[in-house]
This record gives structure tokens, C-alpha cells and sequence, in this order.
């Protein structure tokens, strides 16, 4: 089990090198997001005192989709060179190339959350009411959720010859009850009503990520067998 | 062995020679019509039975998708593909007669009503199924991969249903309470009756399509091996 | 008794890529110090062959023993003792070169990593070029590095697909020297190639393999008798 995780940092931790050096993924992610957030203004006229209430929504649009271009790369970056092929010789547990490209997307989608989030509070000038500590966790629970079921796809679509277009059809609809649970969650925690019943949703979110973490786990190595 | 499953195949479409119109007379002479949504509530007989089929046909993937994993069989991928083909068939149905039923009851096309959303993510996830079956490579590979999606989105069928129904819980609740989809509640033993033997029906349909849809995928592959087999003559 | 001890025994192999069959019941084993040669027309088969010793692919029937041991998907330490030189280098065009030895010598937990990276680097010369990407090297020097990621953890069995593709003149007589002296060590290795100047200069045993099976053999290390390596290929390719 240490194993596991030891190597899935080693995995995770030659990701983020290689990201450092370049700032290929990052860099796109970074300014497709702020880009969403240009074309919610127009879709969405900031001045409207309603529209306050999309704005934790939309949190969720902007993670999914800046998220989907991370994960495109994650996999398909190691099939240069054939990678993949020498991660899988590795006297490693095919789980644990899951668990460090967890890792690696999880760190890339936070840090972009990081900058975007505020940046969409702030251009929407959305004054937060709730409790900021609930919020986060809810922004916690829901990404790790998209980023455990998005790795995990990301891996399967990278057998197609056209991924890209493949891992969004995939996950979308899998990622339906979790993003349900994110949107009404983080509206009422940055909103401040409702947050009894937002609790609840809170469970939900942590069932999914606890149900889907060990079916992954468990499923990763048939994803991995000879391609 | 083939003139056993001939036997079934013929059996099974003598049934439904038999039943379907039975099925017709039930739904629309024999049970009564019903006092508030008029002769339109019989559309419900249908999208109870396609919802049904709809549902087990998706069981039916995801128990052949484990199969799969533990031990890859030809017969196996090809019915769990089958399955879902079919499947999407009875999943448009009911997402159309649900429409219709919609729009009669409550007067709008699309109510986001749980139900009618979870169905909709099924479509959705089924759709997805059928695009990984689509992929190009070896047969075990892609049974291997759609046999894992299959279970993924299985599992996610239940906490779909239960995310959807508390999301419309809490926007506004109790809305639909009165309508006939809500189990018990006022249905007639005629009504009963006939939405059983209506499910029962369809089911047999399923069966039916099932065993018809995998025949026509063997032979498929079947063409296509003998085909491999001319070419690799042609080519030594 | 045999005194020989085989470091890689493959028993009644087979394996089918979707309806065609691409190994047919191969039975050989490889010993300790001993350099084994594969060759036989494209499409043969050895690739394939190769990735199921190296636990690439899952092998249709039969038993792949290393060490007395089963090869199976999930055995670290059994996955430990193999080294494998496919078609592709397996190396990260944006890290460097360290980086890259650093990165495998870490999941092969290899112990004093950072000395023996470098010693492998100076050894295939690349110690001047060590920090720089691997997307700016030649295809020789990306040869060499994946040579070295190979030798890194010191397998007691190398598998080594085509190793010569690309290497120049002194590449060759440098790999071919490193490989003398595995070989020294006890290693087993295992070779694909097409070179016959190279099989006759490394090999002590060579394998034909033509349609899945094993359709001839020939002992190099034998001086009685013995023909060229290109003579006996042809005949065998031809015979059947």
C-alpha cells in the first residue's frame, strides 16, 4: 500500500516536472478558463442582480471544462515515445500510475481553480455570504470527484484515435450526480441559505468520491492490459 | 444445439404474434379510460414497459460487462453490445412517450422531473457505451474497456436517480404527487392488469430482439473471420 | 544433470491477436550468461513474443517462468529482474536526460541512484549532453539513453528488440561491448535482430521463428561444421 502511493508520487511527481518545465497544459488551462468566464459576461449581463445566483454554478463549468483539457494530455502525453509501454513494464502496480496521475491532474486543476474562481467573483463583483470553509470543501469534494472518474476515462479514450473528442461524450453523463450535488452545494454555501440541506449533498458527494476512488482503483489494471 | 434455439426463437415470436394484440385490446378496449388525462393516459401502458426494458437492459450490460472482465467470451461481448443497442431503443421510446405524457399532465414537453432526468442520463450513457464499442482495435480490447465503462456507469445509475430526485425535492417539492406514474395511487385492477401484462409483453420483445440482434452479430463476425481467413490464404 | 541454469524458460506459449493466432505452442528457455538470438521474417511474431516476457501482454496459454518464477501481469519483483528495449525509446522528450534515468531508476528503486545514472551516462556517452531534453537529441543518442535506462536497474534479463536501429559505428562496438559484459555478469539476454554481422559477433545461439513457431536453431559457439549465419537463414526461411 505504501508502495503504491510512494510510486504514484514518483508518477505524479515526473508530471508536474515535466509541466513545470514546459507550462504547455497550464498555461492553455489558465486562459481557457478565463476565456469562459469572458463569454459567461456575455451570455450572462453581470449587471442583473439574478445572475448573482448562476455565479457558484458556474464555478462548476469553468473547473469541467478546463479539466477536460488537462485531462486530454494526461494520458496522451505518455504516448510519446511509448511511455505508457515503459510505465507498464515498471515493477510497478498498474494502480499506482492511476494514483500519480491523480495526483498530477488534481494539483493542475486546483491550481487553476485557484485563479479562476476568484477571478470570476471578482468580475462578477459576487459578494460571498456563506461560509468560505464549507465552500472549499465542497470545491474539494467535487473536483477530486471529476478528476478521479476524469483520469480514469482519460485512460480508457486514449485507446481511440480520437480522444479528444471521445473523453468529454464519456464523462459528462457519469459526472452528472456529482456536479447536481457541487452546483446546489457551493450556491448555498457562497450564498449563505439553505446550508442544513446543503450538508446532505455534501454526503452525496463524499459517497460518490469514496464509491468511484476504490471501483477505479480496482478496474485500472484492465484498462492497462495489452493495448 | 441449433434446433433447440430455434425452437426458443420461434416460441418466442409465436408468444408475440399472440400477445401483441392482446396487448392493443387490453390498452385501449379493455381498461378503462381514465377520468382526468382521457384516452392520452394510455400512452403510459408504453412507457412503463419501454422504462422497464430500458432499465433491465442496462442490468443486462453491466452483468455481461463483468463477465467480461472475468473471463473474455466472444458470446458475452456480443450480447452486452446487443443489450445496448437495444437498450437505446427503448430508452428513446420512453424519453418521446414520456414527452407526450408530460405535456398532457402537467402541459409542458420537458418537466425536469426525476424520473424523466435520470432516464435521460441513461440515454446519455448508453450513447457513450455504444460510441467505445466503436472504437477500432481487437475485439477483447474493446470488450475489455466497454466491459469497464459498463460497470462505471451502472454504479452510476442509482446515485443518478437518488441525486435527481432530491435536486427536484428541494427546488419544489411535491409536485407531481398525484400523477399515475407515482406507484399505487388510485390505479384500477383493470389498469393494473393491463400495465402488467403490457410490461410482461415488451419484455418478451426484448427477449425476442435480444436473441435476434446477437444471431445477426455472430454471423458478422463469422463473415468477417472467414473473411480474414480468404485474405491471409491470398496472401501466402 | 544440466549445469546450466535457464534464466528465462517459456513453455508451450501462444498467443492470438483478436482472430489471428501470432504464437503457436513456442517452447525454448534461455540460460544464465547466454546470449540468445531471435530472428525470422516480419510479422513472425517476436515482438509480440517479447512483450509477453516482458508482462506487456497477457500470454494466450502456456507459462512464462524467469528464475524459476511465473511471470505474471502484477509481479514487481519478477518485473525487476527484466529489461526491456522495445521499438520505442520509453523516454520523456521534455525532461532531460538525468531526468529521465532518474525518473525509472526511482520505480525501479534502484539504490544509489544519482552515482550509478551517471556512470551509465559516462559509459554510453552522454555525460556531456546529461541536462539537456531528450527532444533535442539524435536519434542515436535517444538510442543510447534508452540503453541506459534499460541497464539502470541491472537486469538479470534483457530483452532487447532490435537494439542496434540507429547506433553508429562506435555505438555499436561500445553497446556491443556493454552487452559482453552483462553477459560476464551472468545476465541472459535475449536479442531481436536482422543483423546477421552482429548475431555471429554477439550470439552464442540463434532461433528462427516463422509463423508463431520455432522452425530452426543454431548453435554459434559450435566450430565444427558451421555455416553463416545469412546461409542458414535462408535455408531455413525456405524450408517448409
Amino acid at each position: 500500500m505504501m508502495e503504491l502511493i510512494r510510486d504514484g508520487f514518483v508518477i505524479a511527481g515526473k508530471d508536474l516536472r515535466k509541466e513545470w518545465k514546459t507550462k504547455e497544459t497550464i498555461s492553455v488551462m489558465l486562459i481557457f478558463s478565463a476565456l469562459v468566464v469572458l463569454v459567461f459576461s456575455f451570455a450572462f449581463d453581470p449587471a442583473n442582480q439574478t445572475v448573482k445566483t448562476v455565479i457558484p454554478g458556474l464555478v462548476w463549468l469553468i473547473t469541467i471544462f478546463s479539466a477536460l483539457l488537462g485531462l486530454n494530455r494526461s494520458f496522451a502525453s505518455e504516448l510519446e515515445n511509448g511511455c505508457l509501454n515503459g510505465l507498464r513494464a515498471a515493477p510497478i502496480d498498474p494502480a499506482s500510475i492511476y494514483i500519480g496521475k491523480v495526483i498530477a491532474n488534481f494539483v493542475l486543476v486546483l491550481f487553476v481553480q485557484m485563479v479562476s474562481i476568484p477571478v470570476l467573483f471578482i468580475l462578477f463583483d459576487y459578494r460571498f455570504a456563506g461560509s468560505l470553509l464549507w465552500f472549499l470543501a465542497t470545491v474539494f469534494l467535487g473536483t477530486y470527484g471529476l478528476i478521479i472518474i476524469g483520469t480514469f476515462l482519460a485512460a480508457l479514450a486514449v485507446n481511440a484515435q480520437n480522444s479528444e473528442m471521445l473523453l468529454p461524450v464519456l464523462l459528462l453523463p457519469l459526472l452528472s450526480p456529482l456536479m447536481i450535488g457541487a452546483v446546489q452545494a457551493s450556491a448555498a454555501f457562497a450564498g449563505g441559505e439553505n446550508m442544513e440541506s446543503a450538508m446532505s449533498w455534501i454526503q452525496l458527494m463524499a459517497g460518490y468520491d469514496l464509491l468511484f476512488t476504490a471501483v477505479c482503483l480496482l478496474l485500472f489494471e484492465y484498462i492497462l492490459e495489452d493495448s | 444445439m441449433k434446433l433447440k434455439s430455434q425452437i426458443i426463437d420461434w416460441t418466442l415470436f409465436y408468444i408475440l404474434v399472440a400477445a401483441v394484440p392482446v396487448m392493443m385490446y387490453f390498452i385501449f378496449i379493455w381498461s378503462p379510460v381514465e377520468r382526468v388525462l382521457g384516452p392520452a393516459q394510455k400512452i403510459f401502458y408504453f412507457h412503463v414497459g419501454c422504462a422497464w426494458v430500458a432499465f433491465l437492459a442496462f442490468f443486462v450490460v453491466g452483468v455481461y460487462s463483468v463477465f467480461n472482465l472475468i473471463k473474455p467470451k466472444m458470446n458475452h461481448f456480443i450480447y452486452a453490445g446487443v443489450s445496448a443497442e437495444i437498450g437505446v431503443l427503448f430508452t428513446t421510446v420512453t424519453l418521446l412517450t414520456g414527452m407526450v405524457w408530460g405535456r398532457i399532465s402537467w402541459n409542458v414537453w420537458w418537466s425536469w422531473e426525476p424520473r424523466l432526468v435520470t432516464t435521460l442520463i441513461l440515454w446519455f450513457i448508453y450513447v457513450a457505451y455504444l460510441f467505445i464499442r466503436k472504437m477500432d482495435g481487437r475485439w477483447e480490447k474493446i470488450a475489455r474497456l466497454s466491459g469497464v465503462f459498463g460497470i462505471i456507469g451502472c454504479l452510476n445509475v442509482p446515485i443518478v436517480f437518488m441525486a435527481t430526485r432530491w435536486w427536484n425535492s428541494k427546488l419544489h417539492p411535491v409536485v407531481f404527487g398525484e400523477g399515475k406514474n407515482e406507484t399505487g395511487g388510485g390505479l384500477e385492477p383493470e389498469m393494473l392488469f393491463t400495465l402488467i401484462f403490457s410490461v410482461v409483453t415488451i419484455t418478451i420483445l426484448y427477449l425476442f430482439l435480444m436473441r435476434k440482434g446477437a444471431e445477426i452479430e455472430k454471423m458478422r463476425t463469422r463473415v468477417k473471420q472467414a473473411k480474414n481467413k480468404l485474405l491471409q490464404k491470398w496472401a501466402n | 544433470m544440466k549445469e546450466l541454469v535457464a534464466m528465462l524458460e517459456i513453455k508451450n506459449l501462444s498467443k492470438a491477436l483478436g482472430e489471428r493466432p501470432v504464437l503457436r505452442n513456442l517452447s525454448f528457455a534461455v540460460n544464465k550468461g547466454e546470449i540468445l538470438a531471435v530472428t525470422g521474417p516480419n510479422g513472425a511474431g517476436k515482438s509480440t513474443l517479447f512483450k509477453c516476457a516482458a508482462g506487456l501482454m497477457k500470454p494466450g496459454g502456456g507459462k512464462i517462468f524467469l528464475d524459476g518464477r511465473p511471470v505474471k501481469r502484477n509481479s514487481p519483483e519478477v518485473k525487476r529482474k527484466i529489461g526491456f528495449l522495445g521499438h520505442e525509446p520509453f523516454l520523456y522528450p521534455s525532461l532531460s536526460a538525468v531526468e529521465n534515468l532518474r525518473f525509472y531508476g526511482k520505480l525501479y528503486k534502484v539504490k544509489d541512484l544519482d552515482e550509478k545514472a551517471f556512470e551509465l551516462l559516462r559509459k554510453v556517452g552522454l555525460h556531456y549532453f546529461k541536462d539537456m531534453p531528450v527532444r533535442s537529441f539524435s536519434r542515436g543518442m535517444i538510442q543510447r539513453l534508452a540503453i541506459a535506462r534499460v541497464l539502470l536497474p541491472e537486469p538479470e534479463i534483457l530483452l532487447l528488440d532490435e537494439p542496434h536501429t540507429g547506433l553508429d559505428r562506435d555505438g555499436l562496438a561500445l553497446f556491443n561491448g556493454i552487452l559482453l559484459e552483462k553477459k560476464a555478469e551472468g545476465a541472459a539476454i535475449l536479442l531481436i535482430t536482422h543483423d546477421f554481422s552482429q548475431v555471429e559477433t554477439l550470439a552464442d545461439r540463434a532461433l528462427l521463428l516463422k509463423k508463431g513457431k520455432i522452425t530452426a536453431s543454431m548453435e554459434l559457439r559450435n566450430p565444427s561444421g558451421r555455416i553463416s549465419v545469412g546461409k542458414w537463414y535462408e535455408e531455413a526461411v525456405n524450408a517448409g
